[in-house]
């Protein structure tokens, strides 16, 4: 078995707002093999960006333990953290904020290069950056250009490449492919998958899109309301969903195709913010199935089947 | 069909933006017939004209740079081309409505909801202000809202309620055709499933006839009984469900469905479209998906397709059916 990349254990990031104390990522626990792909997914809010900066520590985790490589990333002093950034990168969703709109294509992706100090030789670095354009299929003409001049799908392509440029071997993908068309969105994933098998990348990736986690990854992780709820390998958790939410989430997600009607499973009401949550099931005012003893304190995730966890202490038949 | 289900009648609809940068041909001559409670989801990428469409039933395109060149719309027999502004007015709300793709600029953060939804009662019916209030509550409840929260402003609402809220407004006079521009894209699914599930209810109720404008076949599966598929200002592919599903006939809508992960088989390698849509200042001479289509001989490159009917319901325009035993890859289900 390959050796664990990420291991996150306990890891939980407040916000203070004026409404009280925001429990954006409440105690997540996962672990990420070298080469695979976790998918995390849920609803707006419920805490996937958040899970994946405090990883790499964009924003200070408010307590817990992030390991990459056998590492705690969160002891780690400013140089050691700047080291470990050239292994850990990640490639926002919106392509065209994410880009400065003042720098070339070269400036870009050279940027990483430059701030970790790998290539110093104007000629080596030109090169290298014409190598990562290709590697992502951006012509070497656009190289000059600006990030405006480019189309959504290029702009993506400039993320990855930028990603790529310090050889990492973990990337977070933070809604790579959200903000696209179909048509590109699916020359991304493809893109990404490619890459992943050529210089053995591990991703952590982050989507809101079901059908598309389903097909990327090797395990998801659902989250809901700042805590992990569900989390199996991609096929088990599609053929056996137990967590009633996830069952929910996908009975919801509209199928392309007529022979596959379902029946969907309207759930009420709305996701609401984590703020100042009560020792109960995040998830009971919005379940069916919820009964007393699920408002009398928070379930925790426990294996279900071998490999299969699930954070519910009435979980659904598979 | 009975003639008399027929509300909208589009034909040959040409719009253009004359831009400084030259004229965009976002829409460059389009047919479209819409029945009574029936819906219609008008589907394609980014910039394919869909709004530009919708904007003109409405006679709402910016002018300038917008310009309506050529055709006719007709709504109850009458052209709404040739009505006046005030006429149109009218029209607007009471005949024809709109939910409008970003739902953020749809409602007026200065009026609580319930106001908002008065506005547009009374702008078409003889109503006082608190009979329009009381209406306005009713319409509320209608779209799962408690009536008494009519006196919350919108940043009071989550995005699942401001949406159903439009949809409130833009049901309040009971108008025969309803347009929904990408009316979920920007909510969670389970959110999605709520509002699509009401549009469903609410259409059945009223007898509405509606336009889907997406971009999610998944959305469209879901809750429209036709499909006319929309690429560089062309409806390439238009049919019933079936049709456009099953038996697939144009390339680009092939590529559309094979773009997309495959939920029966998760390792199915995506076969994304190569390229972009063209510039649609400068669209190819012939037909415009040729230069990204597999297919694609002289023929297409050089010649306009025309529109051609397969059956009754269906029609494909590409010039590769010239030959008789062509057939795209996807097989028939
Ligand atoms: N800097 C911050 N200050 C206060 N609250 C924050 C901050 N950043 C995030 N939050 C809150 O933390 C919660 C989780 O946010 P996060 O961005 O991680 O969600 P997400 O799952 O990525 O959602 P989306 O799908 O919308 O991107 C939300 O309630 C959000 O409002
Ligand atoms: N006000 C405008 N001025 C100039 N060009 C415009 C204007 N509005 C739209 N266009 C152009 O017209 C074309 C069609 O745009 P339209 O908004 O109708 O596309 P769409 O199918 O609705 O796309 P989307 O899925 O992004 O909403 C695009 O090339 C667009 O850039
Ligand atoms: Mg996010
Ligand atoms: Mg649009």
């Amino acid at each position: 078995m390959a050796k664990n990349l990420i291991e996150v254990k306990d890891l939980k990031k407040y916000f203070k707002t004026s409404h009280g104390m925001l429990q954006a990522v409440d105690g997540v626990n996962f672990t990420i093999e070298e080469g695979k792909t976790l998918g995390v997914v849920g609803e707006s809010g419920c805490g996937k960006s958040t899970t994946g900066r405090a990883i790499l520590r964009l924003i200070e985790p408010t307590s817990g333990e992030v390991y990459f490589d056998g590492h705690d990333v969160l002891k780690f002093s400013e140089s050691e953290l700047r080291k470990a950034r050239k292994e850990m990168q990640i490639i926002f969703q919106d392509p065209y904020s994410s880009l400065d709109p003042r720098k070339t294509v070269m400036q870009i992706i050279s940027e990483p290069i430059k701030i970790h100090r790998l290539i110093k030789n104007k000629i080596d670095l030109e090169n290298r950056v014409l190598e990562l354009m290709e590697t992502v299929g951006l012509a070497e003409r656009l190289i000059n250009t600006y990030p405006h001049e480019l189309d959504g799908g290029r702009r993506q392509r400039i993320g990855v490449a930028r990603a790529l440029a310090v050889n990492p071997k973990f990337i977070v993908c933070d809604e790579p492919v959200s903000a696209l068309d179909v048509s590109i969105q699916a020359q991304i994933l493809n893109l990404l998958k490619e890459l992943q098998g050529k210089f053995n990348l591990t991703y952590m990736f982050i989507t809101h899109d079901l059908s598309v986690v389903h097909h990327f990854s090797d395990y998801i992780a659902v989250m809901y309301l700042g805590k992990i709820v569900e989390k199996a390998s991609a096929e088990e958790l599609f053929k056996r969903p137990l967590h009633p939410y996830t069952q929910a989430l996908l009975s919801a997600v509209p199928i392309p195709d007529l022979s596959e009607r379902k029946e969907r499973i309207i759930l009420k009401g709305e996701v609401v913010s984590p703020i100042n949550m009560p020792d109960e099931c995040r998830f009971a005012k919005r379940c069916s199935y919820a009964r007393d003893e699920c408002r009398s304190h928070t379930p925790e995730l426990r294996e279900v089947y071998p490999g299969h966890f699930v954070a519910c202490d009435f979980p659904l038949k598979g | 069909m009975k003639d008399n289900d027929l509300i909208i009648n589009i034909e040959n609809l040409i719009v253009h933006y004359e831009t400084e940068e030259g004229t965009v041909r976002a829409v460059n001559g389009i047919d479209l017939k819409m029945k009574k409670k029936r819906s219609i989801g008008l589907v394609g990428e980014t910039g394919a004209g869909k709004t530009t469409t919708a904007l003109a039933m409405l006679r709402l395109i910016p002018d300038p740079p917008g310009v309506i060149k050529n055709g006719v719309i007709v709504l109850n027999g009458e052209n709404i081309l040739d009505k006046s502004v005030k006429e149109m007015e009218n029209i607007r709300g009471k005949d024809i409505s709109m939910i409008f793709q970003d739902p953020m600029t749809a409602l007026n953060p200065v009026f609580t909801v319930g106001e908002q939804i008065a506005e547009s009662i009374m702008l078409h019916e003889d109503v006082s202000k608190k009979e329009a209030y009381e209406r306005a509550k009713e319409l509320l409840e209608m779209v799962g809202i408690s009536g008494n929260r009519a006196n919350e402003y919108p940043h009071q609402f989550s995005g699942g309620m401001r949406q159903r809220a439009i949809i409130a407004i833009a049901l309040a006079c009971q108008p025969k055709v309803l347009i929904a521009d990408e009316p979920t894209t920007a909510l969670d699914v389970t959110i999605q499933a709520q509002v699509l599930e009401l549009i469903n209810d609410l259409m059945e109720k009223h007898e509405t006839a509606l336009l889907m404008i997406t971009h999610d076949l998944g959305v469209v599966a879901e809750v429209c009984d036709e499909v006319a598929v929309m690429y560089a200002g062309r409806i390439v592919e238009k049919g019933s469900l079936e049709d456009v599903f099953n038996r697939t006939k144009h390339p680009y809508t092939e590529g559309l469905f094979n773009s997309l992960p495959n939920i029966k088989d998760r390792k199915a390698k995506l076969k994304p479209i190569p390229g972009l849509m063209p510039d649609p200042t400068n669209l190819p001479i012939g037909c415009a998906f040729s230069p990204r289509c597999p297919y694609a001989n002289d023929i297409c490159r050089e010649q306009k397709p025309v529109p051609r009917w397969i059956s009754s319901t269906h029609m494909v325009e590409c010039s590769a059916y010239d030959d008789p035993s062509f057939h795209i890859a996807r097989r028939e289900k």
